[in-house]
């Protein structure tokens, strides 16, 4: 019974200790998210320069995070691919589309004609290797079967 | 350009981080709007604010969202279940006392500004349900694909816009004998972030301009238009295809020509001026603006799966328009096309809004059954049963809407 303020006291002590750590996990964090975003400017190569792949290790260290956040077919590039091809758009607008290599060629001419695109350099084959392997048209025939159908009983 | 890449790359990285550690998302404010950290992509995408949360995403940079048909079952959509299709990114500041209308180009006689003060009590107001389709709408059906978000069926809606004439400004500003079309310019970004870049100007040639419907519009179903859809200024032109309705209206050029802005030319919302063989390439100078929307249909009820039992009786219904015409007719079918069943058809609720239709069915034998819905416009044009004409990007597949049914 004597102990019990005591008790009380080493308990406090002990959220304190694990507040202050909280604390200092969170005010790092901040320090770590300023650096980052003011004080590492990007450095000025022009868009021929630049390497894609470490863009993309800043936006995820594996190959599995690459494939979770964008949903994006599976492939030793995934990486060129993510960094290429989600900068502007999401991959969805990739992971919704098929069409055959020619195809997806025209829509990267599009997209360096008109959106702001730039020169792929040689990562341009290995980005239509890559879509013309995941991403090929399927025939669809004229009218397809009506699909994903969740049935359910209608009320009288 | 590169830079500003691997800026947006490295913020994203630490936000995303700082979510995933359970920690509040510090500089959140930086990313650019509607922008998904990538902590939320990685779950499930959530939908904006303010949307009906079974619509279905197709994209979320930009936003492109369609509606399930039984979700446009009501006569006058309502906000929460109208389609999304946004080219660039939502502006992000609206100061409505500084915005202004500017209404200038080669063929308008000056240059005149209006606040949305003058606008509101200077012209007369008018409201008007209209219909609003993406020229895209059923995109995902064409064989071989054609790019761009893969639209099925949901990419339509009808709601109350109210506002002023286009016709009415025009009017005071003063338009030269010369003008051919009128092109809008929106406060949207480019999803590159290029500031100088206009991410769409569309337009109407000036007998749509001219039209009582074609509104300057600063409300939706009785309020403010929501954000996503516009605010604080629309232009609206029914039954056309809805990327010719600007969204974050802030200048009309009157124009000597055809107007020229982005997706204005090329192949965008044009289809081959003749018909051509499934996958062809078209040359640039024989691709054709779409302006009116073709006859269409949708079956709203039931929703498609439905059960019932031999004998059922059952009322389907939906809506039915035909861009700038109306809808003269309306059949369903229950057995894929061989017979049809005149509809209940009422007429719309004034130009270039929806028509209701409804029909009683009763199905005696067992077994697995497919509705189907054609209109007939004013012209005795027909929805066809198969995909219409191929084109190159995927436009005006007006084919009759399916839903399925089975008996026991």
């Amino acid at each position: 019974m004597e102990n019990k303020p005591l008790d009380i006291l080493e308990s406090l002590k002990k959220i304190t200790r694990l507040l202050i750590g909280i604390m200092s996990i969170m005010v790092m964090m901040v320090f770590v998210s300023i650096f980052a975003i003011y004080f590492d400017t990007p450095d000025q190569s022009t868009a021929a320069e630049v390497d894609p792949q470490s863009n993309v290790a800043q936006v995820a260290t594996s190959q599995e995070s690459v494939l979770d956040i964008t949903g994006l077919a599976d492939d030793p590039n995934i990486q060129i691919i993510a960094a290429n091809c989600t900068a502007c758009h999401s991959a969805k607008l990739v992971t919704q589309n098929r069409a055959t290599r020619e195809g997806w060629k025209s829509m990267i001419q599009w997209m360096q004609k008109t959106q702001n695109l730039w020169d792929l350099g040689k990562n341009e084959d290995i980005i239509l290797d890559y879509l013309a392997k995941n991403y090929a048209p399927e025939s669809k025939g004229r009218r397809a079967p009506l699909e994903n159908i969740e049935w359910y009983e209608l009320a009288q | 350009m590169s830079n500003k890449r691997r800026a947006f790359l490295k913020k994203t990285t630490v936000a995303g981080l700082a979510m995933a550690w359970g920690m509040p998302v510090v500089f959140s404010k930086h990313l650019p709007s509607g922008m998904s950290l990538l902590a939320d992509i990685k779950q499930d995408p959530t939908l904006p604010n303010g949307k009906h949360k079974d619509l279905s995403l197709l994209n979320d940079r930009p936003w492109n969202i369609e509606t399930p048909p039984h979700l446009l079952d009501d006569p006058i959509t309502p906000k929460d279940r109208i389609f999304l299709r946004n080219n660039g990114l939502v502006p992000e500041e609206i100061d409505i006392d500084a915005w202004t209308l500017t209404i200038e180009g080669e063929s308008a006689s000056q240059t005149k500004n209006y606040t949305l003060d003058q606008l509101k009590s200077r012209f007369q107001q008018y409201t008007y349900q209209l219909t609003l389709e993406c020229g895209g709408n059923g995109r995902s059906e064409f064989n071989p694909p054609a790019k761009g978000n893969q639209w099925t069926t949901g990419a339509v809606y009808s709601a109350e816009w109210t506002g002023v004439r286009l016709r009415d400004v025009l009017n005071e500003v003063g338009v030269k004998n010369d003008a051919v079309y009128i092109g809008y310019y929106g406060k949207d970004t480019h999803l590159s972030g290029d500031v100088n870049k206009t991410v769409i100007s569309r337009g109407v040639p000036m007998s749509k301009a001219f039209e009582d419907e074609t509104l300057i519009a600063f409300q939706l179903n009785g309020e403010d238009i929501p954000l996503m859809h516009g605010y604080p200024l629309r232009l609206i032109a029914g039954g056309w295809p809805a990327s010719a309705s600007g969204k974050w209206l802030h200048k009309i050029v009157v124009r000597s020509k055809v107007h020229d802005g982005p997706k204005m030319t090329g192949d965008a919302y044009r289809v081959p001026c003749e018909p051509v063989p499934p996958g062809s390439k078209v040359a640039e100078e024989d691709m054709c603006i779409i302006e009116s929307m073709p006859v269409k249909s949708l079956i709203t009820y039931p929703k498609t799966g439905a059960m019932v039992k031999k004998g059922q009786t059952f009322e389907v219904r939906g809506h039915a328009w035909a861009g700038d015409l109306e809808v003269k007719e309306m059949e369903v079918s229950i057995d894929f096309g061989a017979t049809w069943q005149k509809c209940a058809l009422e007429p719309p609720k004034n130009r270039l809004a929806w028509q209701h239709w409804k029909a009683g069915i009763s199905l005696t034998d067992s077994g697995y059954y497919e509705i189907w819905a054609r209109a007939m416009d004013e012209n005795g044009i027909m929805q066809p049963m198969v995909v219409p004409g191929w084109n190159p990007k995927g436009y005006l597949n007006n084919a009759c809407h399916r839903i399925a049914v089975k008996v026991s």
